[in-house]
């Protein structure tokens, strides 16, 4: 055996590029070794050599395509209805397509002979682009051509360990046989990777399908995948997965519970994921029926896959929460899909899902709940489902719904942690139980490109439909139901009392203040009185004064004619006068 | 069988046997004088043969179609006939070429 270049511990992949399988395989397949597809007439072995190749082109890896089956002219004849280009790769230099024909008739053999000439000019083809993706389709033809079975598989075997020493990632394409992958035992040199495509019918309608049957040292999906042919190649269904490429819509579309709308800031993004997650009877059903309700409202379709209520079901209890979806389900706006979980396989389910939703073209999706899916598959391939139902819708700007059921234990938190990277918009809705009784929470535990509220609002489900109430926060934590309900009346009673003070005070201060005004007016008013009394006084003085004075005068004016006036006497008279004054 | 030998006489002259080999392996090698051997003791040396080494000229190979090595191409007399192998066994070959009844 030559020596093999697996240095690593992990398996390198060559993503093939082809929608859907990649992601089944966990990045393609092996890379540097051959990998086989076998599967029956007709079931697309040529056409997934094809894509493979043009896609390796688009990804920079030219390649060579060995036909044994179908001239090269044909074969670009027979893939250019798919938009590959055949030609314009082979002048570009990026695909060689090496004719080998064998024509049975006119060859016979004598003698011991080898198939040097296949490997030299596979060599050469290989060289002449770079190549680093070869697809033999279909080896087997060889088996017809040359009678010597013994040198044709000795010469297989060393072709396998050729191209892996090559290091060139190939595909061997093969006819099933009757009871073996293939009919002449290629599974046998190729060891790595086997995918089975099968074609057939069941229920009248023919399906093509995909299966990794074998891949040796890493995980992949089991389960055969649905694909299609279409004008764009092979469409591993019946969700396309072509990346994170899809519109990113501003809009925002109401979610039907006002308040809700509030705490999301007016609501969800067009085509975004939302995903109510909730313990038993949390409300997660009631919440996306309001979700189907403002869809119908604005008169756009909504389509609801119900894994657990029948449609009747759904509507009588929705109308017990003031929410009639009858109308809705009756002008055709509303579509009810009811289904077990475990009636169909996954694939069946995502089948189902993605017909209906190229039937039906809504705008907004429901699946309740999603947490069913696990009961039929395990948890990554749920989300490997998931994930391709969301890429699609994101693609087709559809608002998801989904509802997922957690329980107390952490199993499913985990899943739920798997699924949250594909979910923009997360509601949580919790139970709080205290005070002998069970409320309903929910906060918004993640919504993207939103500015939402952090708030733990109360869910309260009535007759006239869902509010969300701010519930009491204090030092006691949440208070939620009565317990709020008493808190808010001890509050309201708390905020009376202090508005009682607080006019009593008020009154008792505009009481006193008025009293001191009076006060003010009574004291002002004997000040008047006070002053008018003096001024009366110095009137009185004066005039008194000047009575005297004039007094005086004639006094002296007596005296005079009596005696001699004396210096004294003036002086005397002009005394008092200065002591008057 | 002597119509048949003179209908394979009469096209003598434009017997063109290409041979087709990789290198010098020793099959290779057999194939070489197997094939001048047999033209000797049966083509009375009217016919040409080209020895075309596919090893050094991978693309010469896509020509004839040929896959297997050795293998001998004769392009006249037409049809055209393919033997792979070494040559070694002269009355196959001589049945190829429709020299010998099929049996």
């Amino acid at each position: 055996m030559p020596q093999r270049s697996t240095a690593g511990t992990e398996l390198a992949k060559c993503p093939t590029g082809i929608a859907g399988l990649d992601e089944i395989t966990n990045g393609g397949i092996p890379r540097g070794r051959p990998t086989l597809i076998c599967g029956g007439p007709g079931c697309g072995k040529t056409l997934f050599g094809i894509e493979f190749l043009i896609r390796g082109v688009e990804q920079g890896e030219p390649g060579v395509f060995v036909a044994f089956e179908e001239r090269p002219e044909e074969l670009a004849q027979n893939v250019t209805s798919l938009g590959f280009d055949l030609h314009r790769l082979q002048k570009q230099k990026k695909l060689f397509v090496e004719y080998i024909h064998i024509e049975r008739s006119e060859i016979d053999e004598t003698g011991d002979y080898d198939l040097e000439a296949l490997f030299l000019r596979l060599g050469d083809a290989i060289d002449s682009v770079g190549a680093k993706r070869v697809v033999l389709d279909t080896l087997e033809t060889l088996f017809s051509g040359f009678a010597n079975e013994a040198i044709l598989r000795a010469e297989l075997r060393r072709l396998f360990r050729w191209l892996k020493d090559r290091g060139v990632t190939a595909i061997i394409t093969a006819e099933r046989g009757d009871g073996a992958l293939t009919r002449q035992g290629l599974e046998e040199y190729v060891s790595d990777c086997v995918i089975v495509l099968d074609h057939r019918l069941s229920d009248q309608v023919a399906t093509r399908r995909l299966r990794v049957v074998k891949y040796r040292g890493t995980s992949h999906g089991t389960n055969e995948y649905p694909f299609l042919i279409d004008k764009d190649g092979i469409d591993v269904l019946p969700i396309t997965s072509i990346g994170l490429s899809h519109h990113a819509s501003t809009e925002r579309v109401a979610t039907g519970i006002a308040d809700l709308d509030q705490m999301l800031a007016g609501g969800v993004y067009r085509g975004s994921t939302v995903l109510v997650s909730g313990t038993a009877g949390a409300g997660k059903s009631s919440i996306s029926a309001f979700f189907a309700k403002a869809s119908c409202e604005r008169g756009e379709r909504c389509l609801l896959f119900a894994y657990e209520e029948s449609p009747q079901q759904i509507v009588r209890n929705m109308k017990s929460i003031g929410n009639d979806l009858s109308p809705y389900i009756r002008n055709g706006l509303l579509q009810c899909i009811a289904a077990r979980p475990t009636t169909f396989g996954l694939e069946m389910h995502l089948a189902t899902i993605h017909k209906a939703i190229r039937q039906f073209s809504p705008r907004v999706l429901i699946v309740d709940p999603i947490t069913n899916f696990f009961s039929v598959a395990d948890p990554k391939e749920v989300k490997a489902m998931l994930m391709r139902l969301v890429d699609f819708l994101k693609m087709q700007q559809i608002t998801a719904v989904f509802t997922s059921l957690t329980s107390g234990g952490h199993a499913l938190e985990a899943t739920e942690a798997g699924i949250s990277s594909l979910i923009d918009t997360w509601l949580l809705l919790r139970d709080l139980e205290s005070n002998g009784e069970r409320n309903r929470a929910m906060y918004v535990l993640k919504s993207r490109g939103t500015a939402h509220s952090n708030q733990m609002r109360e869910f309260v489900l009535s007759s006239h439909g869902v509010r969300l109430i701010e519930p009491y926060l204090g030092a006691e934590g949440i208070l939620t139901g009565s317990s709020r309900v008493a808190q808010e009346a001890k509050e309201s009673w708390a905020l009376m009392q202090r508005r009682d003070d607080t006019e009593r005070k008020r009154r008792g201060i505009e009481r006193r203040s008025q009293e001191i005004e009076a006060q003010i007016a009574a004291l002002r008013l004997e000040m008047t009185a006070e002053t008018e009394e003096l001024e009366r006084l110095i009137a009185g003085e004066n005039a008194y004064e000047r009575k005297v004075s004039a007094d005086k005068e004639v006094m002296a004016i007596s005296r005079k004619s009596i005696a001699k006036p004396a210096a004294s006497g003036r002086r005397l008279g002009m005394k008092r006068r200065s002591v008057a004054s | 069988m002597t119509s048949r030998k003179k209908a394979a006489g009469n096209d003598l002259d434009s017997w063109n046997l290409r041979l087709y080999v990789a290198g010098q392996t020793p099959r290779s090698v057999a194939a070489i004088a197997n094939l001048k051997k047999f033209c000797a003791e049966h083509l009375d040396e009217r016919y040409t043969i080209e020895i075309i080494d596919v090893a050094t000229n991978p693309k010469v190979a896509r020509r004839d179609q040929i896959v297997a090595i050795p293998t001998l191409v004769r392009k006249l007399p037409v049809p055209i006939r393919k033997i792979i192998g070494d040559l070694s066994n002269t009355e196959r070959v001589l049945v190829s070429f429709d020299m010998r009844p099929r049996t």
